[in-house]
């Protein structure tokens, strides 16, 4: 039998399945780093910040892991800096633009309770590496879905502006959300191997923890559309590109800087 | 104090540092609730691990004794010296007094 160093999975699976975990926590850390300096409040912009600076650190834990995966040396700031627009594979929800800070809050919400879910179950990985990052990030992304869904809530059940305001947020980033929960070969091969949670079981419970919610926040669920957005396999919508280059530009410009 | 009612209330917030400790009082903020100011002061007071539980108190409920009654609230304790302990021999295993 072939050596099998991580379990039952192939290491290039694994590789690129850690990179999509990893690449949904760069993508979305630094989308919301945008809001530094321009949140509504002071204590805003610090809030946001710091759930910007967990999810970068979640990113590092899991890129530093994919590149040991891999086996090629890379390191996560090579793995996070270096690669091109199609070697990406977060979903597509987490590159949206900010928009206003309602539908930040919307697909902030989206996200914290799909990764509650997912870090909740993966708490009981076979690959203990990925099990003990899980229980770190769960413990982080508790308090992110508290601070979003407290906020959800405020504007939902707030004024009539504020509810119309994250009521269409919420209509428009929903078609999103399905590629969270749309299994895929790999996703399947995750399962199977006692890696990752079935998604199945995970989009159940994110149902239900989000009905909840919205329910609170007098909000309505749109209905799933099919979509054609494949982000996890690498094929993005127009808004990566523009985050890549702000990301990117000083290590390609600066090869290896340090300060 | 007048209110800008285009802003959040203000709320101070007390943090306890280690179980034991008495809640501390660390600074104030401004939310639109008491759970924002949790957040808030989560977010705030607690990033290097400074606290493990967090009060806030909105700061107009907080009644302050008036600054030019100091003299008449204050002083006259400074020269009753025997309401303090000082007349006992504390023994010298005695070491946190």
């Amino acid at each position: 039998m072939s050596a099998m160093p991580f379990g039952r999975v192939e290491p290039q699976a694994l590789f690129r399945y850690v990179l999509r975990l990893g690449d949904l926590n760069l993508v979305l850390g630094q989308r919301l780093g945008e809001w530094v300096g321009h949140a509504p409040a002071l204590e805003e912009d610090l809030g946001l910040a710091n759930v910007a600076l967990d999810l970068i650190g979640q990113a590092r834990l899991l890129l530093t892991y994919a590149g040991e995966v891999e086996g090629l040396g890379r390191d996560e700031d090579d793995i996070a800096f270096l690669r091109e627009h199609g070697q990406y594979l977060n979903p597509v929800l987490v590159e949206q633009p900010n928009g206003d800070f309602g539908q930040t809050i919307v697909r902030q919400v989206l996200i914290d309770a799909f990764q509650l879910e997912m870090y909740e179950r993966m708490h009981a990985s076979t690959d203990e590496r990925l099990a003990a990052i899980a229980a770190k990030a769960a413990k982080e992304v508790r308090y992110h879905l508290r601070y979003s869904s407290g906020w959800l809530v405020r504007l939902g059940d707030g004024t009539l502006e504020s509810h119309a305001r994250v009521q269409s947020a919420l209509d428009a980033l929903w078609p999103y959300t399905v590629e969270l929960f749309a299994e895929d070969e790999l996703d399947r091969a995750m399962a199977d191997g006692g890696v990752a949670p079935r998604l199945a079981d995970v989009h159940a419970a994110w149902l239900t923890r989000l009905d909840a919610i919205l329910a609170e926040a007098t909000l309505e669920r749109p209905s799933d559309r099919a979509h054609s957005w494949h982000g996890k396999r690498g094929q993005h919508s127009e808004h990566l590109g523009y985050i890549l280059a702000e990301m990117q530009h000083l290590q390609r410009a600066y090869p290896e800087a340090r300060w | 104090m007048s209110e800008d009612s285009r802003q959040w209330p203000l709320y101070e917030v007390f943090v306890r540092a280690r179980g034991g400790l008495d809640h501390k009082h660390v600074g104030s903020l401004h939310a639109a609730d008491a759970r924002m100011a949790i957040d808030h002061a989560r977010d705030l007071y607690t990033r290097r691990l400074e606290g493990i539980s967090i009060w806030v108190v909105p700061s107009k409920e907080i009644t302050a004794s008036d600054p030019t009654e100091t003299d008449s609230l204050f002083e006259p304790a400074r020269d009753k010296i025997y309401r303090h302990p000082t007349f006992y021999d504390i023994p010298e295993e005695v070491k946190t007094l």
